[in-house]
């Protein structure tokens, strides 16, 4: 069957599921539609959260960014999954214990007062805005290449999508979706490696198929990829580093602390009905992320293989132009991957050298969706990617848009402006909030000012800044009070904000970029999206040394504290 | 009776700072040590195909990071029995 049938089958039916879903499992309730009553199993809920976690860009970049920055990718695979330790162990059970909606609401209670709850609700609302674009623009990309319509008309599908299940359905209609999307997600990443990482070396497992031998040689896969990148020029691929080591170490740290303290996930953890389910489900989305995540440098070594073997199929023999396979033309078409003949041989020299290198450009982010065809798989495959990619982007989006409205509508309105609002009428509040949200998300996706992986970078940065310190402190010391908390996230969100902004520019508009984004101006060499960790550090350090001068919190509080410190007497998630 | 309630929490308490701590430092070991600082020394040791300390940055830290949220998870609920704290 031709493959762009067979894609709006795949990915009609996969929609067909997530709808009737959301319809099925609506929200009647407050409690229903923030934390689904409180009511899911820890398995579903580790699956909702690793769908609610990753997104297009796990799904789509991560592999093509490994790809090619080989070993120097290794930030995204510690980051993004070492941070569910430190929620499991420092955050989740605590926050279940105290057993509220929201993220800004337990920093109101823990700081007795209204002014942390709302710059905690700035901070998120940021955080996840930031987050919710990139989200959105993906979405768009790929609803236009699928029903080959403008980006604008994609993207206004995808808003649509959302709006009704996200809208509808609240916490409980999302989580729900979340899972089937998990499914769709986890068989469009795994079947694809399975079948390469076969062809390839014989072993069906893609984890174990990277430290195997190349099929009917005694050659591991990875020195002969090493072997083939040093050859032609590159880097070597198991060693090759970006930037310095304490940037690599700063980055990692930065997007570990960034995942603890993003609200969309930490609220995954008001949804199960006990302090230890919460801790258990921490541990199985890290099962069901870390799934796609050992999967993800298999993908990205072979395809980096498949790739520099196409265009010189034999030693130091190149591939002609004419004889180009399909997918490359198609590539060619969108404008990701193009060649020059620089020499006029008619052959395609792919080289380090700038001089050289004919293929002149090769976008990372289509690694994911070309790998598939690279490596000659049937269409029912491919058209499996495109579902998974969009089931990545549509989860997150959802989930974000969630914690956005919730911070807007209960803890806002209900929490400071009108507390006086029924259950009916915040939850009609919160359907608003969230429609106006997926509003703003859209008009900045229409009009992205150079948003891109930057984006994404800062989102963590901010809620690793501003966030993660202050929930940890609250919990952990007894001594931190209100003035120590507010002043540390302004502390470390402002510092993370100018710094970034001063690299890249007030809003990411480069030309208000007062230092440039030049490393010779980063402070001690760490660049702007690995600054988050310093914010951090400089969040923690300003709310001990605030504290330290004045009053300590109340006892009232203080008994608060022992109490969330011990799971008995926990009920199930509620406001005040 | 509130007193020694007050003292099983408080050794409730110490005991899971404790368990926080080791498995900390494991986590710290195997990413920040093993896949960052020390990869060079390790990747002059074989893993089948796998050079070590690649292998430990791009497959084996994340095993570790999810064998220490089921250990925490489960000896916490053996903690939560013990000093009668459980939900």
């Amino acid at each position: 069957m031709e493959l762009q049938t067979l894609t709006y089958i795949v990915v009609g039916m996969t929609f067909a599921v997530y709808i009737g879903i959301a319809f099925w499992a609506r929200a009647g309730s407050t409690s229903e539609f923030y934390v689904a009553g409180g009511g899911i199993h820890p398995v579903a809920n580790g699956m909702a959260t690793a769908a609610d976690w990753m997104s297009a860009a796990s799904f789509i970049s991560m592999a093509g960014l490994i790809a090619f920055y080989g070993y120097g990718g290794t930030v995204f695979l510690m980051g993004w999954t070492g941070g569910y330790v430190l929620l499991a162990m420092l955050l989740a059970p605590y926050l279940r214990k105290h057993g509220k909606f929201t993220v800004p609401e337990f920093i109101g209670d823990r700081y007795y007062s209204k002014v942390a709850r709302i710059v905690a609700v700035v901070c998120l609302i940021i955080a996840s805005v930031t987050y919710v674009i990139g989200q959105m623009k993906g979405i768009g990309v790929a609803f236009s290449r699928f029903l080959e319509v403008s980006y604008e008309m994609g993207l206004l599908v995808g808003m649509a999508i959302v709006f009704v299940y996200a809208v509808v359905g609240g916490m409980k209609g999302i989580t729900y979706t979340q899972i089937a999307q998990y499914c769709v997600l986890i068989c469009a990443y795994t079947i694809p490696a399975v079948f390469i990482s076969l062809n390839l070396t014989g072993n069906p497992v893609p984890q174990l198929g990277l430290g195997s031998m190349l099929t009917g040689t005694e050659t591991y896969l990875l020195d002969r990829l090493d072997q083939v990148v040093t050859e032609l020029g590159f880097a070597e691929y198991t060693t090759q580093s970006r930037l310095s080591t304490l940037n690599t170490f700063v980055y990692t740290l930065s997007l570990m602390i960034g995942t603890a303290g993003l609200p969309h996930v930490i609220i995954r953890f008001f949804t199960v009905s006990k302090v230890s389910d919460a801790r258990v489900s921490a541990g199985w989305a890290l099962v069901f992320i870390t799934i796609l995540y050992t999967t993800a440098p298999a993908v990205a070594a072979m395809a980096r293989l498949n790739l520099h073997q196409t265009i010189q199929p034999e030693n130091a023999q190149n591939l002609a132009y004419a004889e180009r396979p399909d997918w490359f033309k198609n590539w060619e078409k969108t404008g990701l991957l193009a060649f020059e003949d620089k020499n006029n041989d008619g052959l395609i020299s792919y080289t380090a050298d700038p001089a050289t290198n004919e293929m002149v450009k090769v976008d990372k982010d289509i690694m994911v969706l070309a790998n598939p065809e690279i490596a000659r798989l049937p269409n029912w495959v491919i058209a499996l990617v495109a579902a998974g990619g969009l089931a990545a982007a549509l989860s997150t989006a959802a989930g974000l848009l969630l914690a956005i409205a919730s911070a807007i509508s209960h803890d806002l309105l209900k929490g400071v402006i009108k507390p006086e609002i029924t259950e009916k009428q915040e939850l009609l509040a919160s359907r608003i909030a969230m429609a106006g949200a997926i509003g703003l998300a859209g008009y900045l996706g229409f009009n992205p000012p150079d948003f891109a992986a930057g984006t994404v970078a800062l989102a963590f940065g901010l809620a690793a800044s501003s966030i993660f310190p202050v929930l940890m402190m609250g919990i952990f010391s007894k001594r931190i009070n209100k003035e120590g908390a507010i002043a540390g996230m302004i502390a470390g969100l402002s510092v993370t904000l100018l710094y970034v902004f001063q690299h890249k520019g007030v809003m990411f508009i480069a030309s208000t970029s007062y230092l440039g984004d030049m490393s010779p101006n980063w402070f001690m060499g760490i660049e702007p999206n690995a600054f988050g960790a310093v914010g951090a550090v400089i969040n923690f350090t300003v709310a001990y040394g605030v504290s330290m001068m004045t009053r300590e919190p109340p006892e009232h509080i203080q008994h608060m504290v022992e109490n969330i410190r011990i799971p008995a007497g926990a009920s199930a998630a509620q406001s005040h | 009776m509130a007193d020694n309630n007050l003292t099983a929490r408080k050794e409730y308490w110490r005991a899971n700072l404790r368990l926080m701590l080791v498995l900390l430092s494991i986590w710290f070991v195997i990413s920040y040590l093993c896949g960052i600082l020390f990869v060079e020394e390790l990747n002059t040791i074989r893993l089948g195909g796998y050079k070590l300390g690649f292998w430990f940055a791009q497959q084996g830290s994340m095993y570790g990071f999810v064998a220490i949220v089921f250990i925490y998870a489960r000896k916490m609920a053996a903690l939560d029995r013990k000093f009668e704290v459980h939900d």
